[in-house]
């Protein structure tokens, strides 16, 4: 870590907010930056008028209640194993969540791979890989299909829940939340996606878009960039994250999501259906699709009762402005994702703030 | 009340929020009837007016060898720590087996001869044991419960109770070491530097503490399960003192902590097996360190923090590198690697 740097960013960004003046609001997009600003202390050491706004970066909690039940439903089945990021046993159900079901066949996996190897060692149970996530990790759900071809399994299918950034941020400014002011981009996402991404963005809405990395040199760096652009009101797209995100990103990822994926409008928590937000497998690929595989129908179901989860993923609350954040909701006994997923807004909250 | 459909996760073993809750309303009730006010890693026994400490610890680590050690050692150093940091030097254990069937004899006694090694470098004797087998699934290869008595050291008065504002807080080495170890064995992570357990017996480094600085030092716990996170905030509960730590002074090794950050792991809430916090006056800090880093398993020692004064609701506060600030919960139980 390089305290010049570092101290460097600082000075810009006070600098800079004094010159705007006005509040602003920056939308971090991605949960692992909102755990960062936590776990680092930046948000305590910001100017009072830069506002840091929670994004719906944060796969497990975008994800449907629909999506989770189908889960659960799908762990009761003795035919079966549950491969799963560890996140998502936690988050509750209608009636329950993986994790107090303690089913023997759910086993959380680090990778696809795992997933892939759970088949290879299982011949006789079906698995099915919770596939959630953005643009980072649907590229791995990708190879694990043409791996699970290449060894002529037939037992395994994915449940796809994969989601894209882009069109959940052209919709937060396309009504959602006016309180936008810029976005510092996804670091992981954009080395998928590239910085040119975002280039529509800057185009039609005016709002600085900022790829950092997750270290603090760099997340300092990036909102250095943006604080700076707000205060010439010069917009446009930047990245601090080196030669990690190059402007056309990874080609040969972007490849692999579009040859096993196509773009669908599914539900995302907390903003609705979002148009070409969701990802399904191609029909070629049918037979890894655990959707029609198992021929489910998977039914959007409402959100627990006084969950604000959404308006939390929106940046439009503070999760302490939910009032069943720290009373009903809670890190052992959560209601919403927001409080389960390690990079939940209300898990950091609650975990990191007073 | 129990609920019917409540089922023990994970977590209750954690040594986190949710064990606390289990021993709080489930187990302690039942045992002991009245709570105590206070649960120490070991607990004074009067006998026909002779003071002794008495500990019990089962282990279950998964894998059972790993670099820097395996569940034998690991099964002593545990037991003759917990003696050591309530002011105990350990005299006896009883050594317990549950063995699952098919279990190979040569990691048996694999097991039982590092098992002997530190037995003889803790200077304690097994006296009493116990083998059982179990049917395969049963145990995850080999369960094991060691218990340990021993004498504390006379003039020694160590608890939460004597913790006061402006005292100290220091640990002896870098910490999470074995917890990222043992995961990054599970997850089968390859890490440029090998990362090694620090599994430890204590009982040596904590005497030349205790026989120097006397009523000096006021509180001693080794952060286990939960790591530091779950020490610190048993202080604050404990004692009502806020407490403030210094992430620059956390001794740590760089390859552990890309380890933790490649899973998303908090290095606080990280497992430690050679490591004790001790909590010591102001004006013994210095001596306290000069000891501690004059012993092999003291060279990292570092002040990591300082006990704040008594208000409601006391936390425990993380002054972070770059100057920040935020809290340190108590860990849920279990910690969970991030998606992406």
């Amino acid at each position: 870590m390089r305290l010049d740097a570092i101290q460097s960013a600082r000075e810009q960004i006070e600098n800079a907010c004094a010159k705007i003046g006005r509040p602003v609001g920056v939308m971090e997009v991605c949960g692992t930056h909102t755990v960062a600003l936590f776990r680092y202390g930046i948000r305590s050491l910001l100017p009072k008028n830069l506002k840091l706004l929670s994004g719906p970066g944060c796969p497990v909690c975008v994800t449907d209640q629909g999506y989770v039940d189908t889960v659960i439903e799908l762990a009761q089945r003795t035919d079966c194993l549950i491969a799963t990021y560890g996140d998502m046993i936690r988050v509750p159900g209608k009636a329950t969540s993986l994790e107090r079901l303690s089913l023997p066949n759910v086993r959380v996996v680090l990778s696809s791979d795992d997933a892939v190897s759970l088949a290879k060692n299982h011949p006789d149970k079906t698995i099915i890989f919770v596939a959630v996530g953005f643009e980072t990790t649907t590229p791995a759900t990708a190879v694990a299909m043409a791996q699970a071809e290449k060894l002529g399994l037939e037992n395994f299918t994915a449940l796809c829940g994969h989601k894209r950034v882009l069109p959940a941020m052209r919709a937060l400014l396309s009504g959602r939340n006016d309180k936008i002011d810029a976005f510092l981009c996804p670091g992981h996402v954009s080395v998928i996606l590239g910085s040119g991404a975002y280039e529509p963005i800057v185009k039609e809405f005016h709002r600085p878009c900022v790829v950092a990395g997750f270290e603090v040199e760099q997340i300092l760096s990036g909102l250095a960039k943006i604080c700076e652009q707000l205060a010439q009101n010069e917009f446009a797209v930047d990245s601090v994250y080196g030669l990690a995100v190059r402007p056309e990103g990874n080609r040969t990822a972007q490849q692999w999501i579009e040859n096993y994926f196509e773009l669908c409008d599914g539900p995302w928590r907390g903003l609705g259906r979002i148009p070409e937000g969701s990802l399904r497998i191609r029909e070629k690929y049918a037979k890894f699709d655990a959707q029609k595989r198992f021929g489910i129908e998977q039914m959007p179901a409402e959100e627990p009762r006084g969950c604000l989860c959404g308006q939390v993923l929106c940046g439009l609350i503070e999760p302490n402005q939910c009032k069943l954040f720290g009373k009903k909701c809670t890190l052992d006994h959560p209601v919403g994702p927001c409080m389960v997923s390690t990079e939940g807004a209300c898990a950091a909250w609650y975990k990191y703030q007073k | 009340m129990t609920e019917q459909n409540d089922k023990i996760l994970l977590a209750h073993g954690g040594g986190g929020r949710l064990m606390a809750e289990l021993i709080a309303k489930t187990i302690g009730p039942a045992v002991y009837g009245k709570m105590p006010q206070v649960l120490a890693d070991a607990a004074g026994v009067n006998i026909d007016g002779r003071e002794i400490l008495f500990t019990t610890d089962s282990f279950v680590v998964k894998p059972l060898f790993f670099p820097g050690g395996d569940i034998g050692r690991l099964s002593i150093c545990g037991t003759v720590n917990d003696l050591a940091v309530c002011g105990a030097k350990p005299i006896v254990m009883s050594l317990a087996l549950i063995i699952e069937e098919g279990f190979a004899v040569s990691d048996l006694e694999k097991i039982l001869h590092s098992i002997g090694k530190t037995v003889k470098e803790a200077d304690v004797a097994i006296v009493t044991g116990d083998t059982k087998v179990v049917e395969k699934g049963a145990a995850d290869g080999i369960f094991i419960n060691t218990a340990g008595i021993g004498i504390p050291k006379k003039g020694i008065a160590l608890g939460f109770d004597r913790i006061e504002p402006g005292d100290v807080i220091l640990i002896n080495g870098t910490i999470g070491d074995h917890g990222m170890t043992v995961m990054s064995q599970r997850q089968e992570l390859t890490i440029q530097s090998p990362l090694q357990s620090d599994c430890a017996c204590l009982h040596k480094i904590i005497g030349l503490l205790l026989d120097q600085l006397g009523p000096k030092v006021k509180f001693m716990r080794d952060p286990t399960r939960g790591g530091i996170a779950a020490v610190t905030n048993e202080i604050v509960q404990s004692c009502g003192c806020g407490v403030e730590l210094w992430e620059e002074n956390l001794p740590v090794n760089p390859a552990v902590k890309a380890a933790a950050d490649i899973l998303g792991f908090d290095m606080l809430n990280i497992a430690n097996e050679g490591k004790f916090i001790a909590v010591v006056s102001a004006d013994a800090e210095q001596k306290a360190l000069d000891i501690l880093r004059n012993h092999p398993l003291g060279k990292k020692a570092a002040r990591i923090g300082t006990v704040g004064p008594k208000q409601p609701h006391s936390l425990v506060e993380l002054v972070t590198s770059i100057g920040g600030r935020r809290i340190v919960q108590m860990p849920y139980g279990i910690e969970l690697p991030r998606i992406c």
